[in-house]
């Protein structure tokens, strides 16, 4: 059973034009299913390897590897908190036990409503707003205790 | 910011992600000139006297690295580096959000140099807005005939395809990052050879910097003379304890304690303690190299480097041991694991950072950490990678000994306690 819809199947099998070889489009091909299925269960990294007539080992070698592939469901929202050093020396640890308290579990965990998944991140190339984090797509900072309230709040609803 | 800035001036206010404020800047009568004016050995020659060097961390000479590529070969690549993920660093993502024409227009003149007609930009995972912006600015490039076929109504075809990276900082290594977009684990390769022979797909491939690319179009408009006379400038990402951290455009060879006064300077009442003039992966300085000019070569006789020119300023408030912990553990983090010396190194240093910072660091610790550096050095390791832990440790080690010694002595450290004794006698 195919897990993808027909229209992403086309996304994938158009993929490969881009490129001189087909592997090429295996990053992008992993992230179009991702965007369709939330994560990447073992059944889409054989699609994606059928779509691109790939082994499934090496499919699943490269959504190993690179931290923005799900192998394992997230949570609705990804928050990403940076902890390194122009963060840490503006504040990062006092808002990572903040967001560690507020949200009830540790960095790599999903709050047990699903709400959000809770990652440290390196540093994500935002320093002038230090300390800052991601969510899903969006930058904020520089953030307080109580920022990260209301951002937390305003997800939550989302 | 010197009495022209070239780059900066497309940055502020709106930007000029917009293609129309980018025509109204000036933009593309560069790569115009170049292509109409101009043969490809003279654009050459002209970024050679620039002294254009990359901007991601080498400091490679720009027009060397383009003539190492074969002149007959029937396909050749440009592909270039978005991947700033070196710490601090945050000027590439600057210009791909508010100036992403000024990247494409020094593609153009970079693939016209070498003969390529095809280029990736490679930019990380999180950069969700450069790409967007990159992705329109390609757009509305191709609309108006500055990309895809004859541009210029010359007869050079270049087409331009956005890519992204999925989260890996060994991808900022120029072969791991070939290996991405090749669809595999972004693990360096061997060196030789070398990208500019044997490259994408096996093809003369240049690989440059977001911001190196950038400089182009004002190498040209201005001229190489011109253009030195500037500094020659340079982006610079000024973070930590400064009052207003950002991306500032100023000469090379500018004394530190000139950037950190462009930043704001410190914060009141405060001293400044330390800083990593070229991010994380250069050894960092003390009060004493304040007066250092930020360029290669005084940096390299410091004992650093200027590395992709982030400076991260530390002030009397920083605790050193636990700023080479964090240092360390984003090393262990990214490792990619190929090699011995990176993945097991890293992985000891972390466990004995976290024994010292939990008290329970041994004196005999602070020998161990220079042996297990040492042993990553000197070419042990086979990236950059691992061997851009040891200059920051070892110039912590050196210039704050006593800092170590109180923590694994105390179990506690002496910053913090001094801090909290100021506040409780209301100093």
């Amino acid at each position: 059973m195919a897990p993808l819809l027909e229209a992403a199947r086309d996304e994938i099998r158009r993929l490969p034009t881009y490129y001189e070889r087909r592997q090429s489009a295996l990053l992008p091909a992993l992230f179009v299913a991702q965007r369709e299925l939330g994560w990447l269960p073992p059944q889409a990294l054989q699609e994606v390897a059928d779509l691109l007539d790939l082994p499934v080992s090496d499919v699943a070698a490269v959504a190993s590897f690179y931290r923005f592939f799900f192998l394992e469901p997230p949570g609705r929202h990804l928050i990403l908190l940076c902890t390194n050093l122009a963060c840490l020396l503006n504040g990062a640890e006092g808002l990572r036990r903040h967001l560690e308290e507020r949200l009830g579990v540790r960095p790599g965990q999903t709050t047990p409503d699903r709400a959000f998944t809770f990652r440290e991140s390196e540093c994500l190339a935002a320093c002038h707003l230090a300390p800052m984090m991601m969510v899903d797509r969006e930058r904020f900072g520089p953030l307080t205790p109580q920022a990260v309230d209301e951002l937390l709040e305003r997800y939550r609803a989302r | 910011m010197p009495a022209e800035s070239i780059l900066l001036r497309f940055m502020e206010g709106e930007g000029t992600a917009d293609l129309e404020a980018y025509l109204r800047a000036g933009g593309y009568a560069a790569a115009r000139h170049a292509l109409t004016a101009l043969t490809p050995e003279e654009v050459i020659d002209i970024v050679d006297q620039s002294g254009l060097r990359g901007k991601g961390g080498a400091g490679f000479p720009t027009a060397r690295k383009w003539r190492f590529i074969p002149k007959g070969a029937p396909l050749k690549y440009v592909v270039v580096n978005g991947d700033e993920a070196e710490p601090c660093t945050f000027k590439d993502h600057m210009l791909l959000e508010r100036a992403p024409h000024l990247l494409l227009e020094g593609i153009i003149i970079a693939a016209y140099a070498v003969g390529a007609h095809k280029a990736y930009v490679y930019v990380r995972r999180e950069g969700y807005l450069a790409r967007e912006r990159l992705r329109q600015a390609v757009a509305a490039a191709y609309a108006r005939g500055f990309l895809g076929r004859k541009i210029f109504g010359t007869g050079m075809d270049l087409e331009v395809v956005v890519h992204s990276g999925a989260g890996a900082y060994i991808a900022g290594e120029e072969t791991a990052l070939l290996e991405s977009l090749e669809g595999r684990r972004a693990m360096p390769r061997q060196r030789p050879p070398f990208p500019a022979v044997f490259g994408l797909y096996g093809k003369p491939t240049v690989v440059n910097n977001v911001e190196t690319l950038s400089h182009l179009p004002a190498v040209i408009r201005l001229g190489a003379e011109a253009y030195r006379a500037l500094g020659p400038p340079a982006l610079f990402s000024v973070s930590g304890h400064v009052r207003h951290p950002g991306v500032y455009e100023l000469p090379l060879g500018i004394p530190m304690r000139q950037v950190i006064a462009a930043a704001g300077g410190l914060r009141p009442g405060r001293r400044f303690k330390a800083a990593f003039p070229g991010g994380s992966s250069s050894a960092l300085l003390t009060a004493e190299h304040l007066d250092v000019p930020m360029d290669y070569e005084p940096l390299r006789a410091a004992g650093s480097m200027l590395g992709s020119a982030s400076l991260i300023v530390m002030d009397d408030t920083t605790c050193i041991v636990r700023v080479a912990a964090r240092a360390v553990a984003f090393y262990k983090e990214e490792s990619c694991g190929k090699c011995t010396p990176c993945r097991e190194g890293t992985y000891w240093l972390s466990q004995i950072f976290d024994r010292i910072l939990a008290g329970g660091g041994r004196i005999e610790d602070l020998e161990l950490l220079a042996h297990i550096s040492r042993g990553m050095s000197n070419g042990a390791c086979f990236c950059l990678l691992g061997e851009s832990v040891p200059p920051g440790l070892e110039a912590s080690l050196r210039h704050f000994r006593h800092e170590y010694e109180y923590h694994i002595r105390t179990g506690r450290c002496d910053v913090e306690e001094t801090l909290a004794a100021a506040v409780a006698s209301g100093a």
